[in-house]
């Protein structure tokens, strides 16, 4: 069974141009391989500018570099970290990333398993989400936090990226397994560039 | 003087100016680990000094859950009501140029700087 929620797309899965960086989720304890996402999602975005040279004499193509490489680092970190707070601990079922070049847009994909019991809470938030004005929620969401200590989700990884990037977002959730059940997710980032 | 310093950031709290400093990658994994820097954060906000400025021109990286522990911080400010805060960001900082607005939404009395 598959169900879609947002703006989910394929994109081309048989664009030339693509980047997939893999994990074993149970290999490491997350704590110390928390690190890792912050450094594969500055390598990406690092590889990644070799396709938006930027020229020292021309300006304003040195900061369109260094924007998109910002954002690359920015919503790929937030991704990972995504993926790896939230995959079910009990499946070997391996998180991925892979990043696909389009003229005037990339797109993300983060695939990770989910806990079955998770998934409706998930979803219902994923609801509100695609329905909301994400400047406004974004704010809410802000004050909401405050008040709330002992919140370990911000629930703001999503709304920076739809309200700070323009980014569109969408989600595919599907069942790759049954009995036991295993049912993964797949998060879909789509920036203008 | 206050100070976090870690191999990937540096915070610390310059009495004499009211200043605290960030510096570095902050993309800690969630409020837990946050814990330490908004505790620094909120002993500033609890002298009650006439204005305070949060300095973030060295901040390279912020993740979302380091963004909600900034926003907690300026709420915590605007409930004061008497501090004015100042913040500096730096624009060739990408992700700074695009969020940092959102907390002078939170409060509007906020100056944002930039370098």
């Amino acid at each position: 069974m598959t169900q879609i929620f947002g703006d989910y797309n394929e994109g081309q899965p048989d664009s030339p141009e693509f980047l997939i960086i893999g994990f074993s989720p149970s290999s490491v304890p997350l704590k110390q391989r928390w690190r890792n996402n912050g450094l594969s999602a500055d390598f990406m975005a690092d590889y990644l500018t070799t396709f938006f040279l930027g020229s020292e004499d021309n300006p304003a193509s040195m900061r369109r570099q260094a924007e998109i490489k910002g954002a690359v680092s920015f919503i790929a970190n937030e991704l990972l970290e995504n993926a790896m707070k939230f995959s079910d601990e009990t499946s070997s079922y391996p998180i991925s990333i892979q990043l696909q070049l389009h003229p005037e847009r990339l797109m993300f994909f983060t695939t990770n398993s989910i806990p079955t019991q998770k998934v409706k809470e998930f979803q219902g938030y994923l609801e509100e989400l695609v329905s909301c004005d994400p400047e406004e929620m974004y704010v809410r969401q802000l004050e909401k936090n405050a008040l709330d200590e002992m919140s370990t989700s911000s629930r703001l990884g999503y709304l920076t990226m739809m309200s700070d990037y323009m980014a569109r977002l969408g989600w595919k959730f599907e069942t790759v397994q049954k009995e036991p059940e295993v049912m993964t997710v797949t998060t879909m980032v789509e920036l203008p560039v | 003087m206050m100070e976090i310093k870690t191999d990937d950031y540096r915070i610390w709290y310059e009495p004499d100016t009211n200043a605290v400093y960030c510096q570095g990658s902050l993309r800690l994994s969630g409020m837990a680990e946050y814990a330490p820097i908004a505790e620094l954060l909120d002993e500033v906000v609890d002298r009650e000094p006439s204005q305070i400025v949060l300095d973030l021109q060295g901040l390279e990286f912020l993740n979302s859950s380091g963004i909600s522990m900034l926003s907690k911080f300026v709420i915590k400010v605007r409930h004061k009501k008497t501090i004015h805060t100042i913040v500096r960001g730096s624009k060739a900082i990408p992700w700074q140029g695009k969020s940092l607005k959102n907390l002078q939404r939170l409060m509007p009395s906020l100056t944002l700087e930039w370098e």
